[in-house]
């Protein structure tokens, strides 16, 4: 993370005095977007720079959702299950795409590239079901926009 | 429209969310007008006049809340915006984030004068990504036009704000989690007392209010108490903002005025349940509400009285419509996934109670399920309510005892038949 430094010392001067500890999600969001998972390394050097316990980074990590500790596949698909999308067919679209893929939700392809999560209420609810993929939202699916998305996932 | 508008007042276009267009419909006015003619101490007075009820599920007084801090106790305050809604059926904060961010940062300037704070926070869910761009760009678009900052309009006051994102808690969305989070921990709920307001964020005065709660505020200044309290009802005065899903012809963010018939809405403005079936229930404002059957809203005002005598709430405003023909164990197994998935694990009445109550789900579902399982279900339910440090665990208690207090055939039914009534369908099939 050490290339990050002067964007992590950037970000602590929006915060008020005394707030070293705040940085923790954003600097961990920051080295996840650059590595693509945090590394044990980051977590050392992370520890340090804001000046906290090693096991709060790693207890920050473990109970968040967002974070992960190993890398995944290039495009990371996310359906919502929770009810408004399970009550609008959010089974449907994700039996679809495992048959396509070829992998259940929590694995990766053996190519790399796509990885496979159900999560539960993403907030889109009037526009189930759901996805995201990578940062993005994508709604109302059917299974021809499901079908087209994918060919643009290389 | 379902009564009168004061969030949702213009339409959406692709620019209506950035400030030229909110200044062109009056937006900053407020500001100018608490920092130029109030004392700090009538903008609260203001808004305890107004009996602004929280719109994040709880509906406390806004006004109680400001109360508590004192102005000049010589520490530093904070002001949170919880805008990390993840409350199952509940997205109308995000169309306040990305639709009218202005009125949200606006209400917060207003807010952070009245409360001597110097330092204000928005935290918003990790997922969201247009919210926080929208959100993000305003902020920028404000820096630039000196309304944060020092001496904002030339007086002085000065107010920094910093949107921070959350990385996947529901429970990081109740307030003391939010304050662990913000701290960059774990989202871990805290004990009270002592109240957020008198120990919070780094153990200084901080009061933590909704998006759409703190986006009333700058209306309410603008148009005075009285006038806020002439739309809606006596005991509910405003509006609020739902977020209607599930099975619906038209799902989508409404604001509806406090005390609009509750039919009405559903049938004229959500264009009512698709092929023409009939409501079977109604979850009012967020899964952790407890259901209404059709029968129990058809005469049913929106407000917050109405709701509680009922044996409910409004919640947080997430509204999911239920069509005759659903299989309620199924849903309730989704629900107490949820609630499993999402228990911090802090307190073991809840860590080890949604687990149980997910399990148990799953067997009934399975057709494992056994003839005492619903006692043990409420003996569960019961057990979580008040016996943990935040509301999570209660929650999924009322979540469930609600449903099998409704719906207690089906579950009986699915124990002794080994199958779903309803074939555990959850979507809304066509009439055969």
């Amino acid at each position: 993370m050490k290339h990050l430094v002067p964007e992590f010392e950037k970000l602590r001067e929006r915060f008020p005095a005394g707030f070293e500890s705040s940085l923790a999600l954003p600097c961990l969001r920051r080295i996840q977007e650059d590595r693509g998972y945090v590394a044990d390394s980051d977590i050392e050097e992370l520890a340090v720079f804001l000046g906290v316990p090693q096991i709060q980074i790693e207890e920050v990590l473990s109970f968040y959702t967002q974070f992960r500790r190993k890398p995944i596949g290039r495009w990371h698909l996310q359906f919502c299950h929770n009810v408004s999308c399970s009550m609008n067919g959010a089974e449907n679209v994700l039996a679809h795409v495992e048959r396509r893929l070829g992998i259940k939700p929590g694995q990766t392809t053996p190519d790399g590239r796509y990885t496979l999560s159900t999560v539960e209420c993403l907030g889109s609810c009037g526009t189930a079901p759901m996805m995201m993929v990578n940062d993005g939202y994508h709604e109302n699916l059917t299974l021809a926009k499901l079908d087209e998305l994918l060919q643009g996932l290389k | 429209m379902p009564g009168r508008q004061l969030i949702m007042t213009f339409p959406v276009t692709a620019t209506s969310h950035a400030l030229p267009e909110y200044r062109a419909r009056g937006g900053y006015g407020a500001l100018a007008k608490a920092l130029g003619q109030m004392k700090p101490q009538d903008v609260v007075k203001e808004i305890t006049a107004s009996g602004l009820q929280g719109r994040g599920g709880a509906a406390f007084a806004v006004g109680r809340k400001w109360q508590v801090v004192q102005y000049d106790d010589g520490q530093p305050h904070y002001l949170i915006a919880n805008a990390d809604e993840g409350e199952p059926g509940t997205f109308k904060d995000r169309w306040i984030l990305e639709n009218n961010p202005h009125m949200l940062l606006e209400s917060m300037l207003i807010a952070s004068y009245a409360l001597n704070v110097r330092n204000c926070f928005v935290y918003i869910r990790g997922e969201f990504d247009l919210p926080y761009r929208r959100l993000a760009e305003a902020v920028e678009e404000a820096y630039a036009a000196g309304l944060f900052g020092r001496n904002i309009l030339g007086s002085d006051f000065s107010c920094d704000i910093v949107v921070y994102r959350g990385a996947g808690a529901y429970v990081a969305g109740e307030a003391s989690g939010l304050i662990s989070s913000l701290e960059g921990k774990k989202g871990y709920p805290r004990n009270r007392p002592p109240r957020l307001t008198v120990k919070g964020l780094y153990q200084r005065p901080t009061v933590v209010n909704n998006v759409e709660s703190l986006s009333n505020i700058a209306w309410i200044i603008n148009h005075g108490a009285d006038a806020f309290k002439a739309v809606g009802t006596p005991k509910s005065p405003g509006t609020r903002l739902f977020s209607v899903s599930g099975h619906i012809n038209r799902p989508g963010v409404y604001e509806v005025e406090l005390g609009y018939p509750w039919m009405k809405f559903l049938d004229e403005d959500c264009g009512g349940i698709p092929h023409g079936r009939g409501i079977k229930c109604v979850v009012p404002g967020g899964v952790s509400s407890k259901v209404l059957t059709g029968a129990d809203i058809a005469n049913l005002k929106i407000s917050h009285e109405e709701l509680w005598d009922a044996g409910s709430t409004l919640g947080s405003g997430g509204m999911i419509v239920i069509a005759e023909g659903t299989c309620m164990v199924a849903l309730l197994q989704v629900l107490m996934r949820f609630y499993h998935h999402e228990s911090c694990g802090q307190c073991t009445p809840c860590r080890h109670g949604t687990g149980w109550l997910h399990r148990i789900l799953d067997r009934i579902v399975a057709g494992d399920g056994r003839a005492d399982d619903i006692e043990r279900l409420y003996y569960i339910s019961k057990f979580n309510d008040g016996t943990t440090i935040c509301g999570l665990g209660d929650a999924a208690g009322y979540a469930c005892s609600g449903i099998l207090d409704k719906f207690r055939d089906e579950f009986e039914y699915c124990i002794e038949h080994k199958r779903s009534k309803f074939g555990g369908n959850l979507e809304c099939l066509r009439s055969s």
